[in-house]
């Protein structure tokens, strides 16, 4: 089967409020699409992402498979953490990436810190 | 700055609980780690009655549980919560997957929308929290968005958090993976069907709203 990604790059969501960049991402997992998404999302997005996924699942869309990687796991030196933070504070997170792929595509993101695999559904068992 | 006031008022209301000794005490993980078994377990061992229905089919908990009042002690130490049974957090819910465990298509789909509901009122009650113990499926991939979306979230909040890698009585279960994956948070392994390591459990507890 094919697989179709998305590419987002963060400046096409930076400008956008918390609840439009997670209907954003949405809209194109739900046309089936892969999302790789640069950067990350906030923590308390990536909360409303997973609720909002919820409130759209319904007998054809079943929900997201979803990971993010990046360097967060990494042991940085104080300062360059500190130095970190402070960017991404003020530029938003943009380190690493995040996937997010529609479940009935995916059928399962397996992470570690340093690597992402994509397993795929079969398509005669999609419905 | 609203976010820092939020979390400091957070915070003294939390701290204002923790002295009283009656903190809400939230189980929180993904479908089928245990939390309900472990609930059970607690309620068993402190007020000798279960909690909720288990099962082997995921989201068996759909609704939010409360048991009010749960009194455990330890080394002459007491503490008195009330216990917050969650449903389980997923990023998918696929009626099928019911009808697979044997659920008729209607049974299924009504278990698929009550499923939805749960992982809402969970993520909605994170709030809630004064104190959270996240139960992993020691046996699973511990890295996991899920797993890592929880626990950002209740770090974001300054919540105290206590991991517990359940089913440690399999032998795929690894502990050490657990903590590999959360270096920063105690991990302790346990199995809530079988009460193994419960007393280190409680132990840790203690330790976190002491």
């Amino acid at each position: 089967m094919s697989l179709s990604l998305q590419f987002v790059p963060y400046n096409e969501i930076e400008s956008l409020g918390s609840a439009r960049r997670v209907h954003k991402l949405l809209d194109i997992v739900k046309q089936d699409k892969v999302v790789v998404l640069q950067g990350r999302l906030k923590k308390e997005e990536e909360k409303d992402l997973i609720e909002i996924t919820m409130e759209n699942i319904d007998n054809k869309f079943k929900g997201v498979e979803l990971a993010v990687i990046d360097e967060e796991g990494k042991d940085l030196e104080f300062l360059d953490k500190l130095k970190s933070d402070f960017f991404n504070l003020l530029l938003g997170d943009r380190s690493g990436f995040t996937i997010i792929g529609p479940s009935t595509v995916v059928k399962e993101i397996r992470r570690n810190p340093n690597k992402i695999e994509l397993l795929t559904e079969s398509k005669r068992k999609r419905k | 700055m609203y976010q820092l006031m939020k979390q400091f008022i957070s915070k003294v209301f939390r701290d204002l609980f923790r002295r009283k000794k009656h903190i809400k005490l939230g189980l929180y993980g993904p479908p089928n780690a245990g939390k309900t078994t472990l609930a059970n377990r607690i309620c068993k061992d402190w007020l000798g009655e279960e909690m909720g229905a288990v099962s082997n089919i995921a989201h068996e908990t759909r609704e939010i549980q409360i048991k009010e009042e749960v009194h455990i002690k330890s080394n002459g130490r007491e503490l008195t919560f009330n216990l917050v049974d969650t449903p389980g957090i997923a990023t998918k819910i696929d009626y099928e997957d019911f009808m697979k465990a044997g659920l008729d298509e209607k049974e299924a789909k009504q278990r698929a929308k009550e499923a939805t509901k749960g992982v809402i009122d969970s993520i909605k009650w994170l709030d809630e929290m004064d104190t959270v113990v996240v139960v992993l499926d020691g046996t699973k991939d511990p890295y996991s968005q899920v797993n890592i979306t929880i626990i950002g979230n209740l770090q974001a909040r300054n919540i105290p958090v206590l991991i517990v890698a359940n089913k440690v009585d399999l032998k795929k279960a690894s502990v050490k993976k657990v903590q590999s994956a959360f270096p920063q948070y105690e991990v302790i392994g346990i199995s809530a069907k079988y009460g193994k390591n419960i007393d280190e459990f409680y132990e840790g507890l203690f330790a976190l709203v002491g």
